[in-house]
């Protein structure tokens, strides 16, 4: 994985770094992984025989707030990158620990919004709803956390010295996969949230 | 994640990497192999893993075929046999074909490209711990799954395909499907690494000169294989996380009575199924397409069409899953479709049988064991492919479903296709590897007592498929008409245990007096045969320019007037030198590394934790985590 400080040297045929291809083919991987969870979803939807429904749990304007809370933190994800880009690693502190503040905001509304549907009686036994949104929705924040871990660890390894200008594909690997989450997140509030 | 630099003191690049090679200097014996991150090495640990694991399923098979030797036979009771022949089904497709295939990728796919090693070798370590792991795993089931102390095997019960409803606690309670479920994600994941490592080795890591249509056939098809595993390797994971949270949450995926439909299991496995197929196959087709020219003399017949069929079969496989489902009632409208997809996907590999023929035709073929099982694999795989086209036809198919035409066909492609294609492998490649030949003789008697033991089970189970004989069934009454093919069949599986003993005979005795085998026994091609068997640790002491397809054929040979190779004058060939000495001093090479093997241990202690309790999760989680970490901050330099 520490071929960027000695990519010097070793020149890729097709002039991406390994790394960067890998995290590419991993991120076509994943697209077939909550593809598969959100076609579940969908066959699912309406299939419920008894409540709570999403009509009667959905609450809209607070998931809106946290998506945009979620989509702002791939803004500060960029200004990090940009930050180390430019050699500044003052300022991609600053914009790491505001991505990973943003996303543990995220989660920590998803793990409200999981209490109170709980509270209304929603579980994943309940009914298809409660199966197919738990799981589909709890993955999605397990991939959000993982990715906090990772912003936090380059955080750390960055107050060491060991994050420069010289390897910022670090951070740019972190930032694809930060974005693609969101991007899943956005299709994921599209279909399951916004089009009932 | 970590920068290459870091280390607890500031060192510069030179010193880090002088460091880590004094350290690989420092393993020996067992140890060299447990940090290994040489792909050679990992190469054959999965060679010799899987072909344990052979042998594994080898005895499953004859398990179910003793017992279905004659009828009304108890010698397995009927929960037994179920779990025998899921367990036979699960272990020949992910613990046998699937690894043996990334055997060949390990050995090969860096030594015919001209590079030093994978993209990432560590995580092909990781890989093949995984694979390990999770066959043990999955087999420890036998002893834990169920209640040993009565005697009770706890083997998985559902078949190879573990069709909901019967996955789920209300008929299969004991912990067998727990087991299944779980290493097959493990195996996934390990399956999943090594995707994307190859992919990024061949994409990026080729020699000079190494455009992708100067690339051996076999580099091709592990590339249009290692794509198939990265997409097709997500959607099983998620159908085994829904039955997992069916089973061990309380789920509604596949529970009926809340609104589920177990009809989405079948199309998920299907749709990872019919893509795994092909993962299954491509590895053999691309073995034999680099035989076939060797023994002929005689580049690859149209090779441009054999790479392209590849990659079409590659695409279409998502096409055709729904043709193992015809009988669920999806409507005639998506049957034919389905239909005609799936006669569709027989051009591209009717396209390579014919190319591979042609590139027999008229050559200087030189008989030897690999060409044995290279058109072994032609002829059987042909009849496997044709009655595969058999089942696209939609009302034969009703016909055939679930009978033992059904396995008859299977067993045609995997076993007279996908093992013939790997057994021309192994005796093509294992001079390269080990600096010995196999014995001729041996090996044309495994060749004849697989041959004629192979085609005395299978066309059996035509026959019986064809009169009726449903599969999976313990036992079945006399007077049916079935007794005699059942023995039949039967007497050819001892017979291709046979002849995997001749196999093993032959190996242990070659390895110890067979013929030393020199760079390039086989007047081959590809670039592999350029350099010593077996093959340095750095590969190749010089990287190789790259000028043609068959480059090292053609620095042997230049070609008359009439087309006739004929020999190059030794040292008239010319080598580009990329100033390392020959004795490969200063080549960087990627330093072992124990952390892959941590972070694999961690995975299994989360499928125990998962089925018996929850602390082992944590135990499993963090031991996975230091392994990580402690592999993303080891000053390794690959």
């Amino acid at each position: 994985m520490q071929h960027a400080a000695t990519a010097g040297h070793l020149e890729t045929n097709t002039g991406l770094d390994n790394r960067k291809l890998l995290m590419w083919l991993f991120l076509g991987s994943e697209c077939l992984f909550f593809g598969s969870f959100i076609a579940a979803y969908l066959l699912y939807r309406d299939r419920s025989v008894t409540g709570p429904y999403p009509k009667d749990l959905f609450d809209i304007p607070f998931t809106s707030v946290s998506s945009f809370v979620l989509l702002m933190s791939s803004v500060t994800m960029v200004l990090a990158l940009s930050a180390i880009q430019r050699g500044n690693l003052r300022q991609m502190r600053v914009w790491l620990l505001a991505t990973a503040f943003l996303g543990t905001l995220f989660v920590s509304g998803q793990a409200f919004e999981f209490t109170e549907f709980y509270r209304e009686g929603l579980t994943l036994h309940a009914n298809m709803f409660g199966t197919t949104f738990f799981v589909l929705t709890g993955f999605h924040g397990a991939h959000v956390t993982v990715g906090i871990l990772i912003l936090m660890s380059i955080y750390i390894l960055s107050l060491k010295g060991h994050i420069t200008e010289e390897n910022s594909l670090n951070v740019e690997l972190a930032g694809l996969y930060w974005h693609f989450v969101d991007v899943v997140w956005i299709v994921i509030f599209t279909l399951v949230y916004l089009v009932q | 994640m970590a920068g290459a630099t870091y280390t607890p003191r500031r060192v510069t690049m030179a010193e880090a990497l002088r460091q880590a090679r004094e350290d690989a200097g420092t393993y020996r014996g067992v140890w060299s192999w447990i940090a290994t991150v040489d792909h050679k090495r990992i190469g054959v640990l999965y060679g010799v893993t899987a072909f344990f694991f052979f042998l594994v399923g080898g005895l499953e098979a004859l398990l179910i075929r003793v017992q279905l030797a004659t009828p009304n036979e108890h010698f397995l009771n009927a929960d037994r046999y179920n779990r025998i022949f899921t367990m036979h089904g699960t272990t020949m497709v992910f613990l046998v074909v699937m690894p043996l295939g990334a055997t060949f990728f390990n050995l090969l796919v860096p030594l015919m490209i001209g590079a030093r090693d994978v993209a990432f070798p560590r995580m092909n370590a990781f890989s093949y711990w995984l694979f390990l792991f999770g066959g043990i795993f999955l087999n420890v089931s036998f002893f834990t799954g169920g209640n040993i102390l009565k005697g009770d095997l706890g083997a998985p019960d559902a078949g190879w395909f573990g069709y909901a409803p019967l996955t789920l606690n209300r008929f299969s309670p004991d912990n067998g499907i727990d087991y299944w479920m779980l290493g097959l994600q493990i195996l996934g994941v390990a399956s999943l690494a090594g995707g994307f490592n190859f992919i990024v080795t061949i994409l990026n890591m080729r020699a000079p000169g190494m455009t992708l249509f100067r690339m051996p056939l076999f580099v091709w098809m592990t590339l249009v294989t290692s794509f198939l595993i990265i997409f097709a390797m997500p959607v099983i994971a998620v159908a085994l996380f829904e039955l997992s949270f069916d089973r061990l949450f309380g789920a509604n995926f596949f529970n009926a009575a809340a609104g589920g439909t177990p009809l989405l299991w079948q199309h998920m496995f299907w749709l990872f199924g019919h893509p795994e197929v092909y993962i299954l196959i491509l590895p053999a087709m691309g073995i034999v397409s680099e035989v076939l020219p060797t023994f002929a003399r005689k580049p690859l017949f149209g090779y441009p069409f054999v790479v392209f069929s590849g990659v079409a079969i590659g695409f279409m496989s998502w096409g055709v899953w729904a043709h193992h489902m015809y009988t669920t009632g999806l409507g005639s409208v998506a049957n034919s479709a389905f239909g005609v997809s799936t006669i569709l996907i027989s051009v591209p590999t009717g396209v390579k049988i014919f190319n591979w023929l042609a590139t027999l035709w008229g050559g200087s073929i030189s008989f030897k064991t690999p060409l044995y099982f290279a058109v072994g694999f032609i002829a059987m795989f042909t009849i496997g492919g044709l009655t595969g086209v058999t089942h696209s036809i939609v009302p034969s198919d009703y016909q055939q479903q679930d009978t033992y035409y059904v396995v008859a066909h299977f067993h045609q492609v995997l076993f007279g296709g996908a093992i013939f294609g790997l057994f021309a492998g192994a005796y093509y490649w294992f001079p390269k590897f080990t600096g010995r030949m196999l014995d001729e003789g041996w090996g044309k008697l495994h060749f004849w007592l697989m041959f004629v033991g192979f085609n005395l089970t299978f066309e059996p189970m035509m026959v019986l498929g064809l009169l009726g004989m449903p599969r999976r069934i313990q036992t079945y009454p006399d007077g049916y008409g079935w007794g005699f093919w059942n023995m039949m069949a039967t007497v050819g599986a001892f017979l291709i245990a046979a002849s995997i003993l001749a196999f093993i005979v032959n190996v242990i005795k070659s390895l110890r007096t067979g013929d030393v085998a020199g760079d390039d026994p086989w007047d081959a091609r590809t670039l592999e045969w350029s350099i010593p068997s077996p093959p340095p640790p750095y590969n190749f002491a010089r990287v190789p320019q790259v000028h043609a397809l068959d480059d090292f054929w053609h620095r042997k040979y230049a070609e008359d007037p009439a087309g006739k190779p004929v020999p190059v004058p030794a040292g008239a060939s010319d080598h580009a030198d990329d100033s390392h000495g020959d004795d490969g001093h200063g080549i960087h090479l990627p330093s072992p590394s124990y952390f892959p093997l941590i972070a694999a241990a961690g995975i299994p202690l989360i499928g125990f934790g998962l089925i018996y309790d929850v602390a082992i999760v944590a135990v499993g989680a963090v031991v996975t985590i230091v392994g990580l970490y402690g592999w993303a901050l080891e000053p390794a330099a690959e």
